[in-house]
């Protein structure tokens, strides 16, 4: 089986998050980047699934040249080979335009399965993987909390409000996997010894067919308007106990309907 | 206090390769992950996390830069921020991997036959055996070359007979690198296994440093082991002083990694700490300690580094690992200090890592050469005069 892991490089979790004013865009110049912690479970699903039926994993990337950190995280963690769509003309595309190129990108290999996180943890749209099976006229099972595959025949648990469905396809689909579905291994040593032997190929716009009317800046239908903070949050309750503390905090769920 | 951020002042990353960073940080995130949530009840227990050790293995954390027998070999640098990463965590868990990897791999690498390479290092790599180093004495710390223990050819065996003290990791070893002298008077290294009649350890109880950590005595009793359990490669001192080269190489950036956790630390407490209506931190003292930190740490980091980038050329001589190793842990055990000084009464409890980190350095100032005994070594190196007394 080959599964393609559309996978996103983001600021190092310990990094507080600047947006550029004049561009209203995150910046990532100069910032320590590492493999999106949400992308590390698609990998790690793409990777348990072909360690029991075999296959390959390839991660695809769209990234400034400073993503090759996460990329060859991912081949650490024993991604077979990557792609990585590197090119200026990229940069600023929306949402849209990512998928175009990502979809792109896919449709040079051989695949069988698509694993995307559900959002990426730095701007949490989770609008890429819809518009990327649309793209790849592929069904989409999305919000999986569980992945299996027998046979030609994918099927997911897919979280919903009061518990999951159950939801079978196909092969070959696209498929979003939710933070819980599994705890991504660590690369070991040797693991990222090895990433430096593995593939990457660069692929540029023009690589991918696209040109300005569909990616960056200028193919952005998306555009963001204002980038502010969220309301400061209302100081909360403070219950002193003075003998009836206890009683108040249960009066206090009771009210909220929580008991 | 938020999640460790790391301490890099003067973009000493960028001096990092893409490879040395990764290391670092899958090490860091495991220590964050596993280890940390357990190191406070094995500090009060006086335990070490056993299961920790296969795990480590399974990461390639021991004999990391050795070639083959299913080792890393990762460079030098890479090395040194596995052991920063480490005793970020705690000193105790360093002490665990440097031992298995500088004092009983390295030894059984550098010095051992095939047959003894093939047997132990593969399993000690995985963490499947655990190793330990038995070189002090009750009566010989700082001059081992007086050591006591004797090992003494009868027929086909060797018979192993003394005392070896404050053997990290000994009670739970399956192996043990012990250091003898034999009749000609010189010192050779034999592989002592668990269960070899005349071999027992006991563990010594009552400490207030390195608590997390195995602290055992060894006892040679007519000990036998057979012939070929004897290092064929390695004759007189220089033997174990080798093996300490290394390990007093993990413990110069180790020490490091102690330090950054209490700069961190001591930082964030000061900024959240008002006293006279304001952080701790607006005031001129206060900034003195942790400005006298962060310089301290970043000299400290470029000597670790430049001292890994010798020594993946070959070039780093015992004297540098002594000076790495002497002031590095000096300035963490200062760093510790001042950050206990800082966060008041806090800084007492191990409800933060501070005090910890301090008192274990008290152990790391003193084992693997002592901080007077590194700056001897240092002194007869610029003078040519011995100043050892003997
Ligand atoms: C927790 C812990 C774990 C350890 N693990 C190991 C291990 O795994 N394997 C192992 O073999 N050893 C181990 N050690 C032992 C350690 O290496 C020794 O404690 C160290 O070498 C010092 O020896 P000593 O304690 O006998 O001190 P001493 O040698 O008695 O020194 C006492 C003091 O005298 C000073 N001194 C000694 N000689 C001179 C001199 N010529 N000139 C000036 N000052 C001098 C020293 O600097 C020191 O301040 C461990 C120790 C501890 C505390």
């Amino acid at each position: 089986m080959n599964i393609v892991v559309c996978a996103k490089v983001v600021p190092l979790s310990s990094v507080t998050i600047q947006i550029d004013p004049a561009t209203k865009r995150m910046v990532r110049k100069d910032v320590s980047q590492e493999l999106d912690p949400q992308a590390a479970k698609a990998v790690e699903e793409a990777l348990r699934l072909t360690e029991k039926q075999g296959g390959s994993v390839t991660v695809v990337v769209m990234g400034g040249d400073d993503a090759t950190i996460g990329i060859r995280g991912a081949l650490a963690m024993g991604a077979t080979a990557a792609i990585h769509l590197s090119d200026p003309a990229l940069a600023g595309s929306d949402a849209l335009g990512t998928a175009k190129a990502l979809a792109a990108a896919i449709r040079k290999e051989p695949f069988d399965l698509v694993i995307c996180a559900t959002e990426s943890s730095d701007s949490y749209t989770g609008l890429v993987p819809g518009q990327l099976a649309q793209l790849l006229g592929v069904p989409p099972l999305t919000f999986a909390t569980s992945l299996t595959v027998e046979g030609r025949t994918v099927t997911i648990k897919r979280q919903s409000e009061g518990g999951y469905d159950v939801v079978t396809s196909e092969l070959p689909v696209l498929v979003t996997v939710t933070t819980g579905i599994n705890e991504p291994r660590y690369p070991t040593l040797k693991g990222i010894m090895g990433a430096k032997k593995k593939e990457i190929r660069k692929y540029t716009a023009a690589d991918l067919g696209l040109g300005p009317a569909e990616i960056g800046e200028s193919g952005a239908r998306e555009k963001v308007l204002t980038v502010g903070r969220p309301p400061a949050r209302p100081a909360g309750t403070v219950i002193k106990d003075e003998g009836q503390g206890g009683k108040q905090i249960a009066d206090f769920l009771a009210n909220l309907k929580l008991i | 206090m938020e999640k460790f951020r790391g301490v890099d002042y003067y973009g000493i990353e960028d001096l990092l390769s893409e490879e040395e960073r990764m290391v670092r940080d899958a090490i860091r995130d495991w220590v964050e992950v596993e280890f940390l949530p357990l190191v406070t009840q094995h500090h009060r227990a006086g335990t070490f996390p056993v299961e920790l050790i296969p795990k480590l293995g399974e990461l390639g954390v021991f004999g990391a830069t050795l070639k083959g027998y299913g080792c890393a070999g990762l460079n030098s640098v890479a090395y040194g921020l596995i052991m920063q990463e480490l005793e970020r965590g705690d000193s105790g868990l360093r002490s665990c991997a440097s031992v298995q990897s500088g004092l009983v791999m390295y030894p059984i690498y550098a010095y051992g036959s095939e047959a003894q390479k093939e047997a132990w290092l593969p399993r000690l790599a995985r963490g499947e055996k655990v190793g330990c180093f038995g070189l002090t004495e009750p009566d010989h710390g700082s001059d081992p070359g007086g050591m006591k223990t004797r090992a003494r050819r009868r027929g086909d065996a060797y018979v192993l007979s003394g005392t070896k003290l404050w053997i990290t990791n000994g009670s739970i070893a399956d192996v043990a690198v012990v250091w003898a002298k034999e009749d000609d008077g010189e010192i050779y290294g034999y592989l002592v296994e668990k269960g070899t009649p005349g071999y027992s350890t006991l563990d010594i109880s009552g400490k207030f440093s390195m608590r997390a950590s195995i602290t055992s005595e060894l006892s040679l009793q007519d000990c036998q082991i057979p012939l070929e359990n004897k290092l064929p490669d390695v004759k007189g001192l220089k033997g174990p002083l080798g093996c300490l080269a290394q390990a007093r190489y993990g413990i110069a950036w180790g020490a490091v990694g102690a330090a950054m956790a209490c700069y961190d630390w001591a930082l964030q407490y000061a900024q959240q700490r008002i006293q006279f209506g304001k952080p701790i931190a607006s005031f001129q003292l206060v900034q003195q300690k942790l400005v006298w930190m962060i310089t301290e740490i970043t000299k400290a980091q470029l000597l670790a580094l430049q001292l890994g980038r010798l020594k993946d050329q070959g070039r780093a001589r015992p004297q540098q690992v002594s000076m790495a190793k002497m002031n590095n842990v000096h300035i963490a055990l200062e760093t510790a200090r001042m950050a206990r000084d800082i966060m008041g009464a806090a800084g007492i409890v191990d409800e933060h890592p501070v005090i910890r980190h301090m008192i274990n350095l008290e152990t790391v100032k003193t084992y693997e050469g002592t901080h007077d005994i590194h700056t001897l070594i240092i002194g007869r190196d610029i003078t040519g005069t011995d100043a050892f007394g003997v």
